[in-house]
């Protein structure tokens, strides 16, 4: 009876992680195998004609590898602002009790009850008419409107974690603030910042509403896809799809300590 | 002394300015666009949103889109979550493995779902190995209506699980191990652990995990784009046609009010219908 019950339990984990790795494994096959195995009839389940031709034709996809790197360019742009913006915000929340804090916190937490992309649409405008239209600063300053809550929230319970003493020791020893700051709080809070860029980053990488709405030539990676959808072959934007999907997993798995630091903190 | 009080205003400041510029300035802006029309302020762009075609589709695909994946979601990650304190090896693994999808954009998972559901896709070689289809079958076109919103209900369960999935992983993390124990000692059986104590004990997490996860959903546009076209019209699909098709701005911004005030109200409801002691949170 335990032995049954374990071996259902087993079962299900490895369905739930199938489930979750073969839509992966899939795209992936039919991306990287090109034409002849999107159009093949029924589909091999296993890489039979991957040859160096194929993979040729994928680093060769027209506007893919452009839009790619604006991606990364807004992508890193987003991340930057957002650690050099909210790392300040995020120290003072952890370090300081000040009038008007709670406030500060509450505005933080009512950008989740909006959907930020969409504030992308009046924008428009005003970018078009300050020369921000169409390029990857443009998109990145909405993107970190997207990023930079989970900066600042993240950033203070990561400061919240490194004692004040060890601060104030410096302090003690001659140190500035400043220096105290560089010198002692930034190296322990390091990795936790780095798993915040990456944070900054994917959430840049994926977004698709407000890229799409704040550029016209410069695209990213999504924007291209999206206003290619229609007219497109499907090699391409399966080939797009597993861009899109790579290094999001690979950045995940970076971060994956740190996940429930990111998530967790909604419960706080 | 002086300036070491003014000093968490300096470091919070920049933020500040950004959000009031990249976030508070184009809420009011939105909202504006949305009530002018011809330079009054008019309900015309809300007249011309509600007349169109696609409008009444737009909202009953969004609404019964949300409503059966949120609960089914929420269901799938309870499950998972409470799963995985009980694996014995490679939890960890596990782990990121079911957080995967966390890192995968809508619209990627629509393409994801694309190559296995279109007409020449994995799913219907299967079908067509098991002998139940003869030939390449479309199921994603206006002709399969139940088809094409399956497949979207398919992909959104795949896709955005995982958020819920995590958030309920923290808080189960922060359940007393000794609650479920002193429960079990008085007799009580799984399901009455679940119930009375696990699930209550975790009502924050739950509340956290659906405004997050239900406010994602309303936004929803580009993976019903990749698989159903304008097949199956949701709200922000339609705002972004208005947007980049027809060019109207206002009506745009409409739909995007329109989704706003629907967002707001889903948080307002969670926080009322399950309302959590401040004490309670930890």
């Amino acid at each position: 009876m335990r032995a049954l019950r374990r071996g259902i339990f087993t079962t299900g984990v490895a369905a739930l992680c199938a489930w979750t790795l073969i839509p992966i494994y899939l795209v992936a096959l039919s991306a990287i195998g090109g034409e002849s195995v999107v159009n093949a009839w029924p589909k091999p389940f296993w890489p039979t004609q991957l040859s160096l031709a194929t993979l040729g034709t994928f680093m060769n996809l027209s506007g893919v590898w452009p839009a790619t790197w604006q991606s990364a360019q807004v992508a890193l742009l987003c991340m930057l602002l957002s650690i050099v913006l909210g790392l300040p915000a995020g120290y003072a929340l952890a370090r300081f009790a000040f009038a008007g804090s709670n406030l500060y916190r509450l505005l933080i937490l009512l950008t989740r009850a909006f959907p930020v992309g969409i504030l992308a649409l009046p924008l428009t405008v005003t970018f078009i008419r300050i020369g921000l239209y169409d390029t990857a600063l443009g998109v990145a300053l909405v993107h970190t409107a997207l990023a930079l809550p989970f900066a600042i929230l993240v950033s203070s319970s990561l400061f919240i974690g490194i004692p004040r003493e060890i601060e104030e020791a410096a302090w003690v020893f001659g140190c500035s603030r400043l220096s105290a700051f560089f010198r002692v709080v930034l190296p322990l809070a390091t990795p936790g910042i780095a798993a915040i860029a990456i944070f900054a980053f994917v959430i840049s990488w994926n977004e698709v509403f407000a890229a799409a709405v704040l550029t016209v030539r410069h695209r990213t990676l999504t924007a291209f896809l999206l206003s290619v959808l229609s007219e497109s072959p499907l090699h391409v934007q399966f080939a797009g799809g597993l861009l899109l999907v790579v290094p999001s997993v690979l950045f995940i798995f970076l971060v994956r300590r740190y996940l429930f630091a990111i998530w967790g903190i909604t419960n706080r | 002394m002086r300036r070491a009080r003014l000093l968490p205003y300096l470091l919070v400041a920049p933020s500040m300015a950004f959000l009031a510029a990249l976030f508070l300035f184009p809420l009011v802006q939105t909202i504006s666009l949305a009530f002018h029309a011809d330079g009054r302020w008019s309900l015309g762009k809300f007249a011309t949103m509600a007349d169109d075609l696609d409008f009444g589709d737009a909202v009953g695909n969004t609404f019964k889109l949300v409503m059966i994946v949120v609960p089914a979601q929420l269901i799938l990650a309870l499950a998972m979550a409470l799963m995985l304190p009980h694996l014995r090896r490679g939890r960890d693994l596990v782990l990121w493995v079911w957080s995967i999808p966390l890192g995968v954009s809508d619209l990627a998972a629509g393409l994801v779902w694309l190559a296995i559901l279109t007409d020449r896709g994995y799913l219907n070689t299967i079908l067509f190995k098991l002998g139940i289809i003869a030939a390449p079958t479309a199921w994603l076109t206006y002709e399969t209506p139940f088809a094409l919103f399956a497949a979207i209900i398919v992909a959104e369960m795949w896709r955005a699980t995982a958020i819920v999935f995590l958030i309920l992983v923290a808080g189960v993390q922060l359940v007393p191990k000794e609650f479920a124990e002193a429960a079990e000692i008085f007799g009580a059986s799984p399901w009455q652990r679940l119930t009375r104590v696990t699930l209550p004990l975790l009502k924050p997490s739950i509340q956290t995990a659906l405004i997050l996860r239900t406010v994602l959903a309303f936004e929803m546009f580009a993976m019903v784009i990749t698989l159903g076209g304008r097949n199956f019209p949701v709200l922000v699909s339609e705002a972004f046609n208005w947007q980049d098709t027809n060019q109207d701005y206002g009506v745009a911004a409409a739909y995007a009010t329109l989704v706003m005030a629907v967002s707001l109200a889903a948080t307002a409801f969670y926080l009322i219908v399950m309302r959590v002691r401040p004490e309670d949170r930890s």
